[in-house]
């Protein structure tokens, strides 16, 4: 009994450790006086060692209990801190910003006042949201139609070809780049300059064939859709990489069985592979389409909503950071959020494979 | 379980160490020499060294630099520590801060708008209460101490001005031409005519600015109204009781709509107007030859020259926007930012006063690009002869007025104040009127 006290006196003094630590670590990295090469290292050791040692240190301590309650225990304690960071970081936060939406509260000004509808009422009574709900849709049916086709077209192609690899790659690639960094991308591919040289390059296209130069991004509604091919451009490369292994998956022998029934290669592609692979296609679509109703890092970046590219995530960041409505921002959040809530649904249904 | 306990143990240990690392470092800088850090003009009397005061801005990279070399003066003389936070975001996550109960415990506000915000929530002190108004009246002029009376207290000192009333120009082709410095409206717009039968085109303006894309149009528009009418309807305008959508404020855009819509007056016309952002928009100034011969712009925007071919007073000149009604006289439009205390202690009480003499800003201004709106400072500190022209223009105001949309409520000021005036620029179709009455509906009222 002593040795198995003791031991639980060090699994406990382990985890008081860890937490210490982290408190520790927590005060250094948020003193502004801290030299930052070595707050960078603190939170790569704490953050990455940290969470682990923690998981470690409660396993330890569960380690100690008799095996019944051990065994009962066990999931809870594993899945218990991501629960806790979850509640702080998503469930608190979507509940305040709920809360919030009925009330008149500027951040900053004070506590939120009169309860009621008028943040609700107000965001249908405004013509700008409308534009935005428009511009939204747009987004909504030519992102995932065109990247998942394409994807889908490169998906059984490239199936066939020797540098299949290369190929994936170089449409993979833009996956890579962040929103923000393909936003200031295509701003260079867009962009008109005062005076001089085009630099932009479709414009330097434009005037080496002799025409002039082109300001893109204020051209309504065209420029909505110069702005969709970005997104375009990043998630045609997801999807292509999903479906192809999805289409790898269908089996030799089907094929072989439609193409001695007489079958062509389109015909095939449709009545076979697509027919096959529809799960994983509305598995792609629903994702894509999810992160098309969040769409707000490119049209920030390159219009901010200017020239009619509004939508409703940037409008609301500009009417709760820059215009301090957080009231207002919030009722917006709600309406996205309650857009989203069907299609996480159906994605996460999706997901489950009983 | 012993190499779990040893990883632990081998955590603890970095960490530990590299806290303590810190440790030693602050120790070396408290460890002053004996200095007698009572007698300053800012503590009372009190030794108050070894404190911390911080303050959170706008400013960043060689602004902060600067702004921490002019606070170097008090933390010699009190040995208070001064930690200057300077953020891109300031406007968001001053308010965050104040909501979470986390303020800095000064905050430098580049735009007064936010500060009604943060007084109607008791996040901003009043510093009549600190040090009297008789001794604000003494280091600033009326004006400014009016500005500073936000929500019905004295919600902080300036610190730095901005003169927006400024056409910067090309001095070579001035000079080669024979141009004269308009001194009138017309004569202005004769000299633009004149340009442009010469060969040149006159303006080059930029208003994009990403998330606050607009705000050159409004300083235009502001401008103007302070040369059409008289200030007090420039102030009813401010506070809400004179709408967009009246003739005083449509005759000021048409004013500037002249201009900016004369497709051979303007670089690049609307096109360039809207997608230009508004740091790259004196550069057609500063080419030889130049693109263009006149961009009106702050004072700030010399900080926006490119290094070469822009040298103000040999290749750049500068005049005051001239009036256009004599009766109004010469107004000046500006801006500035104001440092508002929000938290109280003896140390932050010693920053403010410091704040509020020319001294706290003389390491800044002479280096160059800086207007003082302190009553105490001296003339004599303005490095360059341009500094010391835009301090005069500052002096020589018959009327100054800050930003409007500074002043107005957010949802206005930077929200749809921008928002319709770029559509308006944007859309050669746009009404006037309904772009106008936009605006005016999202007055919160």
């Amino acid at each position: 009994m002593g040795d198995r006290g003791r031991r639980l006196l060090i699994a406990a003094g382990a985890l008081l450790g860890v937490v210490l630590l982290f408190a520790g670590s927590f005060r250094f990295m948020t003193d502004p006086d801290s030299p930052r090469p070595l707050v960078a290292l603190v939170a790569l050791i704490v953050g990455v060692g940290g969470v682990w040692a923690f998981f470690l240190a409660l396993d330890l301590l569960v380690a100690q209990l008799p095996i019944r309650t051990r065994d009962n225990l066990r999931p809870y304690v594993f899945v218990l801190p991501a629960l806790v960071v979850l509640g702080i970081y998503i469930i608190y936060p979507t509940v305040y910003t709920l809360y919030v939406s009925f009330f008149d509260y500027n951040l900053g000004a004070g506590a939120p006042q009169n309860f009621g509808l008028q943040n609700y009422v107000r965001a249908f009574s405004d013509p700008q949201l409308f534009l935005a709900f428009r511009n939204n849709l747009l987004w909504l049916i030519f992102v995932p139609l065109f990247s998942v086709s394409i994807g889908l077209v490169l998906a059984v192609t490239t199936d066939r070809i020797e540098w299949e690899r290369a190929a994936k790659s170089l449409v993979f690639l833009p996956m890579a780049i962040s929103f923000v960094g393909a936003a200031v991308i295509w701003r260079f591919v867009y962009y008109f300059s005062l005076f001089g040289e085009q630099i932009g390059l479709l414009n330097a296209i434009v005037v080496a064939f002799g025409g002039n130069p082109v300001g893109w991004l204020r051209i309504e509604p065209w420029n909505n859709l110069f702005l969709i091919v970005i997104m375009i451009w990043l998630q045609t490369g997801f999807a292509m990489v999903i479906l192809s292994s999805a289409v790898k998956g269908v089996p030799g022998s089907l094929l072989e069985a439609a193409r001695i029934d007489g079958a062509g290669e389109i015909r095939i592609f449709f009545r076979v592979i697509v027919p096959y692979i529809g799960g994983t296609i509305l598995t792609v679509t629903t994702t894509i389409v999810i992160l098309v109703l969040k769409v707000f890092d490119i049209v920030f970046v390159m219009t901010s909503g200017r020239f009619n590219t509004d939508v409703i995530a940037n409008r609301m960041y500009s009417m709760m950071f820059r215009t301090g409505q957080s009231g207002q921002g919030a009722a917006l959040a709600v309406l996205l959020l309650i857009a989203v809530i069907p299609i996480m649904i159906r994605n996460i249904r999706n997901l489950d494979p009983a | 379980m012993n190499t779990t306990l040893r990883t632990l143990a081998l955590l603890s240990a970095i960490v530990i160490v590299a806290i303590g690392c810190q440790r030693t470092d602050e120790g070396s800088r408290t460890a002053a020499p004996d200095v007698d850090y009572t007698d300053n003009p800012y503590t009372d009397g009190a030794d108050l060294s070894g404190t911390t005061v911080n303050i959170f801005g706008a400013f960043v990279d060689v602004d902060a630099e600067r702004f921490e070399k002019s606070m170097l003066p008090f933390e010699e003389a009190t040995g208070i520590d001064i930690v200057y936070e300077g953020s891109g975001d300031f406007e968001t996550l001053i308010r965050v801060r104040a909501d979470g109960g986390d303020p800095p415990d000064i905050a430098a506000f580049p735009q007064p708008g936010i500060v009604a915000d943060l007084v109607a929530g008791d996040n901003v002190l009043d510093i009549a209460d600190w040090f009297g108004m008789e001794y604000l009246r003494q280091q600033y002029n009326d004006a400014w101490i009016d500005l500073a009376q936000i929500g019905g207290i004295q919600a902080g000192v300036w610190y730095r001005a901005s003169v927006k009333s400024l056409v910067w120009y090309n001095l070579s082709v001035f000079e080669a031409e024979g141009y004269e410095i308009p001194e009138t409206w017309d004569a202005l717009l004769a000299l633009s005519d004149r340009m442009v039968a010469d060969g040149y085109v006159p303006w080059t303006i930029g208003i994009e600015s990403s998330g606050a894309t607009g705000w050159t149009a409004t300083d235009w528009i502001e401008d103007i109204m302070l040369r059409l009418h008289p200030p007090e309807v420039y102030d009813r305008w401010v506070t809400g009781d004179l709408p967009f959508n009246s003739p005083e404020v449509r005759e000021a855009v048409t004013v500037m709509a002249d201009i900016w819509f004369n497709e051979d007056h303007v670089l690049g016309g609307r096109q360039g107007i809207v997608l230009t952002p508004f740091g790259d928009a004196p550069t057609p100034l500063t080419v030889d030859p130049p693109a263009a011969l006149m961009h009106r712009q702050a004072s700030f925007i010399a900080g926006f020259f490119p290094e070469e071919g822009a040298e103000v007073g040999r290749t750049i000149g500068f005049f005051y926007l001239p009036p256009i009604d004599p009766a109004q006289g010469r107004p000046v439009l500006g801006a500035g930012d104001l440092f508002g205390p929000m938290r109280d202690r003896p140390e932050v009480r010693a920053v403010m006063r410091y704040l509020s003499t020319g001294e706290s800003t003389r390491a800044w201004l002479e280096s160059g690009g800086f207007v003082s709106p302190h009553n105490d400072t001296s003339p004599d500190w303005y490095p360059t002869v341009t500094d010391r022209g835009i301090a005069q223009i500052l002096q020589g105001a018959t009327t100054f007025r800050f930003d409007a949309s500074d002043l107005m409520p957010g949802a206005v000021g930077a929200g749809t104040f921008w928002t319709e005036i770029t559509d308006y620029v944007n859309d050669p179709d746009a009404d006037l009127g309904e772009k106008l009455a936009i605006i005016d509906a999202s007055w919160p009222r």
